[in-house]
């Protein structure tokens, strides 16, 4: 292999400065029975070619939303990731640093994930953002650990509405949190707000999603109303390229705000690496998971950026830190910064209102098709399900001959609805695909 | 230099998107939104420009040499971003059919193969995102199995030597469980006899990084096996310092029930200025039952996904887990093949290699060959001239490398913790130590040089304090001048018309 760069002269002489005679010998500290006494049983090494052929080999066996026109989403989406995201993430220095400890060595990597928390901040309508929590899944459980502390209670409420896979973590984490989960039945596709505000008596947070799951628009202001009603904190689970169009959750009344990142700047990746962002109004900043940059000066006076409020962290406080995370998802929060920059306030926008204009020409060509909404009565982002009139797994076999992947069948997660797609409609989609998909479905 | 908001102008933006021409729908007034998000206007020469000006002002490993102990700052080889880039990998959707995803399932079932095979145990989740995550994971996974063993109520303990990383408290905290400390001994290994002392009917596991953060391998790793084996506790094996003993040890072998591999140390994923990171973990048939759903597994020719576990923990993260984290570390994997034992030989080579060159000159707390890493002491330093390991860390920048680990492992005065790994030549090591020798001599010939480094960084030395007593953690517009007006909602079509 060619990674090493040592030669057999170097090694010579480096033992002999060690004052050994062979590698063996710094190994001695093993005690014998715990020694490997064989070679590792691993496949023969494949030179740079080789590999890339393998690989190949096997990428080629995974369809691709290049070959097949994919309307699959349910928390991962097939938005338009910009060049310069591409151009910029393979700059070395950001692709091999890590964790800028020593701040004057990071000042450019710093920087950006103060721009990157200034970025979730307006969108979310928050005063705190981290530098990113692991994915759209980990943020929720560590929402409810904050408001666990922040509140003293053990209990915390979930919409069905919310992504399942979010629910399933939430659950994993919660015996460890010593935390019971409850979770609250929707109403024709969304929560009903009562209903929410009841089952939050003595609940830590709320977790809802807008939009939601469904694709549904929540009545948002209403759930933050009910769960802070009760006392808990309202945690709203949101998609960044919304946060052009629908109200940011800042203003309507959240403490936390959470979210799954891929939409903004993260390639689809068969679920990751993405990130998860994490906001929060100010009064819960000590409380935050992970890292935080923070603005300061030097010794000169002049701005720099550090790592702060590290007493909250593990290196630190050890068993009373507010989490274990360390690496988080920097490169993909620096993705998602770019995509965001590259937008900008009329690009987000116009992103919002493409996805929302190609969503509704779906609903409406499927409606004419004879196709029937679940949720007939319920304003929808970029995402809707409709009735397939058949099991949606034989729906999604047959248009995938037609080389169109409809969608997502919502049997997996919810009783009753075997016969349910979930459609997602990105900007990458055209009029055109979507009639393909009116044809494949209407068969 | 300026941020990405103070260079935005009104009416710039980077951006073109498809006009399909459709008619949009109106959305309820109350869910609209009210004000817009305050994000760049910039151009994208402009915008290329900034970023290539943050990418100027940070040091990653392709910038130079950066042995920050404990991170495994290795090469990161050109290939694995090829490979991961490839469509098929790159625009897969991880709901997608199984029979349309046979090439990323079987990636991820050969290295669950690889990792069994380099650890020593039956069974690989691939799912958690990272170390710290791993940690969670296995400690669910004992909370699970015990649980299911009527022994759940009773075990509320697990023993952490004092040299772990605080990840492992931490993770403990998270799990619901209890922290029970033990010391290490002078030698640097784990303190049998206290240890003795700790363990019993209320010890659920035992969390311990071997080698240790100190870069030493435990001697008495027999009698800590046999300690917790008696006591029916379980073991897990913090994998941070996996780097050491691939194809030399593994810890199935010598006892462990759990590990954690760590994918962006061990196995070269790009550390990414902090993330992505990998956290599988590998575990005894016993607790295999309790892995994370979905298992990846095969049947004859078909790889598919298994939700079938009724005794799962559940997920601890979205679908399979970090999956170009896989592929890259998988490639790396299959570039050395059976030769990965070379690639720590080497990485333990060229510790001690540096650790020669520099135990003179800087104090060494245990006095023993390291393994692929190694902690200095700057306590003499301090006591003689009155300079301090940061000061040498600060100093460390104007000779061009990136600073090693200070101040952890917490039993070391004044530490300093060295991990060159097995990618470095010879020449960048020598560098290196001259660089570490000359500061020495600097320290006692003329401190106030260290004490005010950095000199050649963009920014002088930084004040941390002032950062956490008064936190600026985004940027105020209303605090600075245009282009953003103080609060009021700005008119989108109107700009866009000028």
């Amino acid at each position: 292999m060619s990674f090493l760069s040592l030669t057999e002269q170097d090694r010579e002489q480096m033992l002999e400065t060690i004052g050994i005679d062979s590698v063996d010998e710094l190994f001695a500290q093993i005690p014998p029975a715990v020694r490997l006494g064989r070679t590792l049983d691993l496949e023969p090494a494949l030179s740079e070619p080789e590999l890339v052929a393998h690989l190949g080999e096997l990428a080629s066996r995974n369809t691709d939303t290049g070959r097949e026109v994919s309307f699959l989403g349910a928390g991962i989406y097939d938005h338009y990731v910009p060049a310069v995201v591409d151009a910029i993430l393979a700059r070395g220095e950001l692709l091999t640093a890590y964790t800028p400890y020593q701040p004057e060595m990071s000042q450019g990597l710093l920087q950006a994930i103060f721009e990157y928390q200034t970025a979730i901040c307006e969108l979310t309508g928050m005063d705190v953002s981290n530098a990113s929590g692991y994915d759209g899944t980990t943020v929720a459980a560590d929402a409810c650990y904050v408001a666990k502390h922040a509140t003293g209670r053990s209990k915390v409420v979930l919409a069905e509405t919310l992504n399942p896979q979010v629910r399933q973590v939430v659950k994993t984490y919660a015996p460890g949190f010593r935390l019971d989960v409850v979770e609250v039945p929707h109403r024709d596709g969304t929560i009903d707000p009562d209903e929410l505000q009841a089952a939050a008596g003595d609940a830590a947070c709320v977790i809802f999603q807008q939009p939601n799951f469904f694709g549904c628009l929540e009545p948002a202001a209403d759930l933050a109303a009910a769960a802070s009603g009760a006392g808990a904190l309202a945690v709203a689970h949101v998609d960044p390229v919304s946060l052009g169009v629908l109200e940011a959750p800042g203003a309507y009344g959240c403490a936390l705000a959470i979210g799954e990142g891929q939409s903004a700047g993260n390639y689809q990746s068969y679920g990751g690496p993405h990130y998860g962002f994490f906001a929060a109004r100010s009064e819960f900043i000590r409380r935050m998971p992970g890292r935080i940059s923070g603005e300061t000066v030097d010794t000169d006076g002049e701005r720099g950026f550090v790592l702060t409020l590290q007493t909250r962290e593990q290196h630190i406080r050890r068993e009373k830190a507010t989490s274990n995370i360390t690496t988080n998802q920097t490169l993909l929060a620096l993705a998602g910064l770019i995509h965001l920059s590259w937008l900008g306030p009329q690009g987000l926008r116009e992103l919002g209102e493409i996805c929302l204009a190609l969503s509704h020409y779906a609903k409406e060509r499927l409606g004419e098709a004879g196709l029937e909404l679940v949720f007939p009565e319920k304003t929808t982002f970029k995402e809707f399900a409709v009735h397939v009139g058949r099991p949606a797994k034989d729906a999604i076999r047959a248009a995938r001959s037609a080389g169109v992947h409809p969608g997502y069948a919502l049997g997996r997660d919810y009783s009753g609805l075997d016969d349910a797609l979930l459609v997602a409609v990105t900007e990458r989609r055209t009029p055109e695909e979507i009639d393909r998909l009116v044809e494949a479905l209407a068969a | 230099m300026k941020l990405v908001y103070e260079k935005s102008e009104s009416g710039r933006r980077a951006s073109s998107l498809p006009q399909p021409g459709l008619p949009l729908p109106e959305i309820p007034e109350e869910l609209r939104r009210s004000r817009p998000p305050r994000l760049p206007e910039i151009s994208e020469p402009e915008l290329v420009r900034h970023f290539t000006a943050l990418a100027d002002r940070t040091f990653g490993v392709d910038t130079g040499f950066y042995p920050l102990g404990s991170c495994t700052m290795k090469h990161n080889p050109r290939v694995n971003e090829r490979v991961v880039n490839l469509p098929g990998f790159r625009d897969v959707h991880p709901l997608q059919e199984e029979d349309a995803s046979q090439g990323a399932l079987e990636l991820m079932w050969r290295l669950q193969e690889i990792l069994a095979e380099i650890v020593g145990l039956a069974a690989v989740s691939l799912q958690p995102a990272a170390g710290s995550q791993g940690e969670l994971t296995g400690l669910l996974l004992m909370r699970a199995y015990f649980a299911d063993r009527g022994e759940n109520e009773r075990r509320r303990e697990i023993v952490i030597p004092d040299t772990a990383h605080g990840t492992n408290p931490a993770s403990v905290t998270m799990a619901g469980y209890e922290v029970v400390g033990v010391r290490t001994d002078p030698r640097g290994n784990v303190d049998l006899e206290e240890l003795r002392g700790k363990v019993g009917p209320q010890t659920a596991g035992l969390m311990l990084t071997n080698p240790s953060t100190l870069g030493l391998f435990d001697e008495g790793i027999e009698e800590i096996t046999r300690i917790f084996h008696e006591a029916g506790a379980l073991m897990y094996y913090d994998g941070a310092n996996l780097n050491a003993i691939c194809g030399i040890s593994r810890p199935g072998d010598f006892g462990f029930d759990i590990v954690h591999f760590n994918l962006h140390k061990t196995f070269s994923q790009p550390h990414g200025g902090g993330g992505p990171g990998g956290g599988p973990i590998a575990v005894r048939e016993r607790l295999e039952p309790f892995l994370p759903v979905p298992a990846v597994v095969r049947d004859g020719d078909v790889f598919r996904l298994d939700y079938e576990r009724p005794r799962s923990i559940g997920k601890v993260r979205g679908f399979c887990g970090p999956f170009g984290v896989f592929v890259r570390s998988y490639a790396y994997i299959r570039s050395f093949g059976p030769a990965l034992k070379e690639m720590s030989e080497v990485a333990v080579l060229n510790a001690n290699y540096l650790l020669a060159r520099l135990k003179d000159a800087y104090e060494l707390p245990f006095d023993r060959f390291c393994m692929h890493e190694f902690v200095l002491s700057g306590r003499r330093l301090k006591r003689e001239h009155g300079v301090t390991t940061l000061d040498v860390a600060k100093r460390l920048m104007d000779y061009g490398f990136h600073p090693p680990t200070i101040y952890f492992p917490l039993i070391v005065p004044e530490a300093l913790m060295v991990e060159p790994t097995e990618t470095e030549a010879k020449e960048t090591l020598d560098a290196f130590a001259d660089a570490m020798l000359a500061i020495a001599r600097e320290a006692a010939e003329q401190p106030e040089v260290l004490k005010k480094a950095p000199h050649a960084r963009p920014v002088k030395r930084l004040d941390e304090v002032r950062a956490a007593k008064r936190p600026i953690v985004r940027y105020r517009f209303e605090e600075h001048e245009e282009p953003y007006g103080a609060g009021e909602p700005r008119q989108l079509e109107a700009q866009k018309g000028a």
